[in-house]
């Protein structure tokens, strides 16, 4: 059956900002279904927030929204582009959840929209827990034993342990097990608060079992092929999120695995899924085989981007062809072209992933793993062997020196792990502890220790010598690792696969042609997503890889991230699935011969290995690391801007806690502490008096930076391009919250509103200086502090920023394009760049927040960064947009009600014109005591409520009490000392469970109570729209050389 | 060893000695124990390309003959004991760390070839000279040897009589008839036609080697058409193919897996079936052609209405592998029932 012809424009949603349980696998699935749509000729609309993902690229589709992925915000999509479909299963959870609110609140008929992908029945059938569970019961399966339940009178006679199940929330958000009675009404309780439709499932726990997922695709005559089966590792009860998996599924036999795949293929039928792709989860008892059905996702997944990554099966391509028409026999198998789709991928190798966890971010919250995800990103890691893709992906995750995280160490192992598992990992240790000193180690033993997986980093570690002495050894004796393809069909059909990861002791399997025509550039990923390194690299990756393809060179993708679009094998011409560490790296970069290896957008990860690189001989394209390491070097960095007359804050570097608090009394409290070489401020303080630093110092545990905390600073991010000689200003930005939120937290808005001229024009003057001075080619991110008239340069960062994406999207001007072609040598004038100048419409960037996984974490902004993605929105003004992000942001700002003040004594001053402005917006204030006072003492009108401190035993009505009523509905608490269990904190964690926003800034605030005073309805506008009518508008701006000289 | 020179290294972890023989590879990921062990893998050396084998261990009930036929099992990764035991104890030959994928590539580029596989010391020149004096298995006729020598009833209990004619049957075929509520008795390979006319129904099994020199065997099966209704299954596909004037030809690399698609044309649907045959029936656009491979074209499934015969290329009973064409065998057991009923009455 070949596609639909009544078809002619189809709106894809995507999942909008990167939070826990919805990352970057629905930008690659979005693209992959755009791409596919747009081949086949349909007009193609994408509405989704988040300005970091490819998707919304605006050459992605032929119509690209950036608006809130909320009712009013699609609607006003769909009512204007009035598209014959809508197409939600490629944009996780959240797309499917608008796909059923549209269609019930009757948008979709109303404006004529076919649902496709999925029928809302279908939907429904798999996501309301008692139409599925009758669907499971209806092909003679079982689900767990469970009731739902919508109060907590609804808890009599369920028997314990159980597992609490909140209706449609995001990864398990809500849920957990439990084991006694209190516990069980408490895990209730939130679950209720969370699920949109205030409905839990209470279940039998299955706690323990052997936990297994199977990829499903579904065409629209009923053949079903299963693409991947996965393993867990962690048992039932944590999360597979969580869980560190593997596929294909290691420990059943055919006649145990055939059951699963016939149950997969019953359940599929029974739920209706008919053109796409689904998640079905089991739980099997190791030893008695009993099977329950856990859930399905009637969508594309997390994990079915983990799939196609590991099988090479492109499964939301595929699900995208089967929504338009097309059957499974008649897509071709993308990576043979020979044979067909309607076939089950058969691996020759095997596919470990493991999750990212980043506790260190969150202290004070609960670190074990249960049915909620906890972890912000995953590697994976592909061998010929488990041991081999275990380890892998397990050095993947690239974690920090001295956190904890599950699966630290090699005995930090899951409670019932499958026994064969168990002896997979003691093969590892028993290997690691009989290696002997470097001397003694022969080639067999040393080839033997390469093919179970390890690297020379953990050899070298247990031989006790430097990796370098291991790897010249290795050279020595001619062990290098070869490369195989990834093809699908373990060899059995002849496939020009680009797709290829490492092994040690086979041939090398299609050598890159060294007589080739076009030269190869190898573009270094930035690996796992974790906070401060997320999509936003990945969109710059990807884009290097188009850019240099456009360059004539072939492009060669180096990342060990399965979500992610650069690791889509249709992105660049050669793919390596690969841990980013130098070993790995070099041996890429000595099989390819590249033109150039380029760093500068895969975020820290690459840069750290610069140098090695360097010292290997390979050339990197664009910034050297000169560069690198003398915006980095703090001494040579501070020699610099004092040679260029360039004000920063004073600061200092230490190693004891004397030495630090040297520093800081000698350059004046408060000061920020934190550690060299970080993204993200990890562990980065403010600290406003002595103790504070040696607390921090304890924390960093290493060499740390001082500096001078500019209070009250305004603070600006710049985005820049340079050639070595010649700048371009690309994006002038201005934080919303004040400097000492990390700025990956704050809300940052494009023009920046409050510079003057003369600052604006010192800020230029600076990055015009430091790009030459520094040697930068390519991009270039300048963070500064305003302190009335007087411009300092806070940190300087010779590579692609966080801020590129949504910078790009915001001028219309591709900045990452651009800096590629500096890389390859053209000059800025050459690039035929539009004038420098502020864009007309405002575009407000907002941070997404985790906070409400990490219960235990105090909820506030700080200088550690703790955003797990954005949003972006643009509007003819300020206000508008501020309000717009917000509501993206999924914290919409009530237009009127009661708002909570709640501030600390530095803040009172500056927070009384807020609440005054609250008041005359028509608010009713409320406030504890100091605050109350101060803010009558300035004539406000305000009511007083009590601190929970304050009634502690007593009778008494909270704050606490007032927000879990509902009964606030805006709160504004700047932190007077952070931590669990004080007031402060208590009204926080208050706000979060309830849902009202809660703003921890006077700035913010201020912007809050702005936007709530002057946002309009505002009409949405697609990007291509504005970039259009900027350029055709355009003012004649000043030429690039009257500008430079 | 192949018998074009070409060697790879691994380490012995089953019988010691030197097996001769076809080198295949099945890309199967589970079932190690099933694949060994049917009829259909007799004098083949099997190449592994699942890359850990022996996960889950061994169980009696897996085996679908009554030993291991392959004659050696060739794997990127073996894991024991109780695999390595059963390859020992069976007398397996077995090498793990081979580099599977590249013996993969070559077979799949130079076709399947008579090989070696030694577990100790040989010399490489005395092996190649054996592999080259050992017979191809082009035109080789090798049910004789892995067929019952005498009739054997399988099951007594049931609703319609069924003879296998055994070729090199699985257990799981005569399994699934039973189950199906079939009297199954096996009947060897050479058995002739008025022995089988009394029975409600006759499959023809799987089977080792080459269909073509099958001649006497063609020639029973041309006796029963029209008489009995016959059900062929792989080798038996092949062999009624034969006798309804098809051709067959030697594949070059065989299809030997559990994921291979095949087209029922008259539905449009596509089963995912189990496969393992080394011969096929070359591509037909005649009307019996039921089903045809989506990866060559051959002749994947035939239907005589009036003949009352069928039959299919791939494994309805899986065994390893997956089970959407399951219901063939129990189809048409059912359908035997409904007329012997109707017989009745």
């Amino acid at each position: 059956m070949p596609r639909r012809k009544d078809l002619k424009s189809i709106c894809v949603i995507g999942s909008g900002p990167i939070v826990i349980g919805q990352a970057c696998e629905f930008d690659y699935s979005g693209c992959q279904a755009l791409k596919v749509l747009r081949e086949e000729g349909f007009r193609t609309i994408v509405v989704n927030s988040n300005p970091a993902t490819i998707m919304t690229d605006p050459g992605f589709a032929d119509r690209t929204y950036l608006e809130p992925l909320d009712v009013p915000g699609v609607t006003s999509v769909l009512e204007r582009e009035r598209p014959d479909a809508l197409l939600p299963t490629l944009g996780g959870q959240t797309a499917l959840n608008l796909a059923t609110q549209l269609s019930e609140a009757g948008v979709l008929d109303e404006l004529g929209v076919e649902l496709i992908g999925a029928p809302v029945e279908v939907i429904r059938r798999a996501e309301d827990r008692l139409l599925f569970r009758d669907a499971v019961q209806s092909v003679g399966l079982r689900v767990p034993e469970s009731r739902i339940v919508t109060e907590l009178s609804d808890l009599v006679g369920v028997s314990l342990p159980a597992v609490v199940r909140p209706a449609f929330t995001l990864g398990g958000h809500g849920g957990g097990f439990v084991s006694t009675r209190a516990q069980l009404e408490r895990q209730v309780a939130v679950g209720l608060s969370e699920s949109p439709i205030g409905q839990v499932l209470v279940e039998e726990s299955v706690r323990g079992w052997d936990e297994f997922e199977l990829e499903v695709i579904r065409d629209r005559i009923d053949n079903v092929v299963i693409v991947c089966s996965i393993e867990n590792l962690d048992p039932m009860g944590v999360h597979t999120g969580d869980s560190v998996t593997v596929a294909p599924q290691m420990t059943l036999s055919d006649e145990a695995y055939q059951e699963l795949r016939d149950a997969s293929i019953a359940i599929i039928r029974a739920v209706g899924v008919e053109t796409g792709g689904s998640n079905i989860q089991f739980a099997r008892e190791r030893d008695t085989g009993e099977l329950r059905v856990i859930e399905m996702n009637p969508r594309v997944s997390r994990s079915s981007a983990l799939a196609s990554k590991a099988t090479g099966y492109p499964i939301a391509k595929v699900a995208a062809k089967l929504a338009i028409g097309y059957t499974l026999d008649e897509i071709p198998n993308d990576l043979t072209k020979t044979t067909p789709a309607s076939f089950e991928p058969t691996l020759d190798y095997v596919v470990v992933k493991f999750p990212r966890f980043a506790f260190e971010k969150f202290p004070g919250a609960d670190s074990t793993l249960g049915t909620q995800m906890k972890s912000v990103g995953e590697a994976m890691g592909i061998g010929r062997t488990f041991s081999e893709a275990f380890l892998k992906a397990r050095r993947s995750r690239e974690l920090d020196a001295g956190v904890s995280s599950p699966w630290l160490e090699l005995d930090d192992l899951p409670e019932g792990i499958h026994p064969w598992f168990l002896s997979e990992i003691e093969r590892i240790r028993l290997a690691l502890a009989r290696i002997p000193a470097l001397d003694h180690l022969d080639a067999d033993e040393l080839l033997r220790l390469k093919r179970l997986g390890l690297s020379d980093a953990e050899i070298a570690d247990a031989a006790g010598c430097e990796e370098p002495e291991l790897r010249a050894k290795r050279l020595a004796l001619d062990i290098r690792p070869v490369y195989r393809r990834v093809d699908s069909c373990a060899g059995e059909v002849e496939a020009a696969s680009n797709y290829y990861f490492s092994t040690w002791g086979e041939v090398d399997e299609a050598a890159p042609d060294p007589e080739r025509e076009k030269q190869s550039v190898v573009i270094l990923g930035s690996g796992p997503n974790r906070i401060g390194q997320g999509i936003e690299f990945d969109y710059c990756c990807v884009h290097a890889a188009q850019s240099f393809r456009e360059l004539g060179y072939e492009a060669v993708m180096v990342n060990c991230n399965p979500e992610t679009v650069s690791t889509d094998y249709d992105t660049s011409d050669r793919l390596y699935f690969e841990p980013l560490t130098i070993e790995n790296v070099l041996a890429i970069c000595e099989r390819e011969r590249p033109a150039g290896i380029v760093i500068q957008f895969g975020g820290q990860t690459p840069l750290k290995l610069a140098r090695a690189i360097e010292a290997a001989g390979f050339h990197i394209m664009g910034t050297p690391f000169e560069a690198i390491d003398l915006a980095e070097d703090r001494e040579r960095f501070g020699d610099l801007l004092q040679r260029l007359a360039i004000r920063c804050p004073e600061w200092g570097m230490a190693s004891t806690s004397e030495e630090a608090i040297g520093i800081a009394d000698r350059i004046g409290y408060p000061v920020l502490v934190r550690p060299s070489y970080v993204l993200g401020g990890r562990a980065m303080r403010v600290c406003y008096r002595p103790d504070d630093v040696r607390s921090a110092l304890v924390a960093a545990a290493r060499k740390v930076l001082i500096d001078r905390f500019l209070e009250n600073a305004i603070e600006i991010d710049v985005d820049a391009l340079s050639d070595g000689e010649c700048t371009y200003i690309g994006a002038i930005m201005q934080h919303v919250e004040e400097a000492g939120v990390h700025s990956g937290d704050s809300s940052c808005v494009l023009p920046a509103p409050s510079l003057t001229p003369a600052v604006s024009e010192e800020i230029t003057t600076i990055i015009r200086r430091l790009g030459p001075a520094l040697g930068v080619v390519g991009l270039l991110n300048v963070q500064l502090a305003v302190v009335g008239e007087e411009v300092f340069v806070l940190e300087v960062n010779p590579r692609a920023s966080r801020t590129v994406p949504f910078a790009s999207k915001a001028t219309g001007v591709n900045l990452v394009a651009a800096a590629c072609r500096l890389g390859d040598g053209v000059k800025i004038p050459e690039l035929g760049l539009p004038p420098e100048r502020p864009p007309r419409q405002y575009s407000v960037k907002a941070a997404v927040l985790p906070f409400s996984r990490f219960p235990g974490a105090d909820p506030v902004l700080g200088p550690e960064m703790r955003s797990t993605g954005e949003v972006m929105a643009t509007a003819e003004d300020l206000p508008t947009a501020l309000a717009k992000a917000e509501r993206a942001a999924g914290r919409e700002l009530p237009a009127s009600g009661r708002a909570f003040f709640s501030v600390r004594d530095a803040d009172k001053s500056a927070a009384v014109p807020v609440a005054a402005a609250l008041a005359g917006l028509g608010f009713e204030l409320v406030a504890t005591r100091g605050t109350a006072r101060a803010f009558a003492g300035a004539g406000i009108e305000i009511g007083e409520v009590l601190k929970v401190s304050e009634v502690e035993g007593k009778e008494g009505t909270t704050v606490v009490d007032l927000i879990r009523r509902g009964r606030c509905d805006l709160v504004v608490n700047t932190p007077q000392g952070s931590g669990a269990r004080t007031d402060g904190y208590l009204i926080r964690e208050a706000a979060l469970i309830a849902r009202v926003p809660c703003i921890t800034t006077i700035s913010g605030a201020a912007a809050a109570v702005q936007a709530i005073a002057n946002a309009r309805r505002s009409e949405s506008c697609s990007l291509q729209e504005r970039i259009a009518a900027d350029s055709g508008a355009a003012p004649e701006g000043r030429s690039r050389e009257e500008e430079s000289s | 060893m192949l018998e074009d020179g070409a060697a790879f290294r691994g380490e012995p972890v089953g019988a010691h000695g030197t097996a001769f023989g076809e080198a295949v590879f099945a890309t199967a990921m589970t079932g190690y124990q099933e694949i060994l062990t049917d009829p259909s893998y007799a004098e083949q050396l099997i190449c592994f390309t699942a890359p850990m084998v022996g996960n889950y261990g061994v169980a009696r009930g897996r085996s679908e003959s009554a030993r291991p036929q392959a004659r050696a099992a060739i794997m990127r990764e073996a894991r024991g004991p109780a695999w390595t035991d059963w390859l020992s104890d069976n007398g397996i030959v077995a090498l793990t760390g081979i580099d599977t994928r590249s013996l993969v590539l070559h077979l799949r580029d130079c076709g399947s070839m008579r090989a070696a596989v030694a577990a100790g010391a040989s010399a490489y020149e005395d092996t190649l000279q054996t592999v080259l004096e050992q017979p191809a298995m082009a035109g080789r006729a090798l049910a004789a040897e892995v067929s019952t020598p005498d009739p054997v009833v399988y099951s007594d209990a049931g609703l319609v009589s069924v003879a296998v004619i055994d070729y090199g049957t699985k257990r799981s075929i005569l399994r699934r008839l039973t189950s199906a509520g079939a009297m199954v008795t096996l009947m060897p390979h050479d058995v002739d036609s008025g022995t089988l006319a009394g029975f409600d129904g006759v499959l023809l099994s799987n089977g080792p080697g080459d269909p073509e020199p099958l001649v006497a065997e063609v020639a029973t099966i041309r006796e029963l058409l029209g008489r009995v209704p016959v059900f062929g299954i792989c080798l038996g596909h092949q062999l009624l193919a034969l006798a309804t004037d098809h051709e067959t030809y030697k594949l070059p690399f065989g299809h030997r897996g559990a994921n291979h698609p095949v087209l029922h044309r008259a539905s449009g649907r596509v089963l995912v079936t189990s496969q393992n045959h080394g011969f096929a029936v070359a591509p037909s656009d005649e009307e019996e052609a039921t089903h045809i491979s989506l990866y060559d074209g051959t002749v994947e499934g035939l239907s005589y209405p009036k003949l009352d015969a069928y039959s299919v290329q791939f494994h309805p009973e899986a065994s390893p592998g997956p089970h959407d064409a399951r219901l063939l065998i129990e189809d048409w057991v059912a359908e035997l029932c409904r007329r012997k009923a109707v017989k009745r009455a």
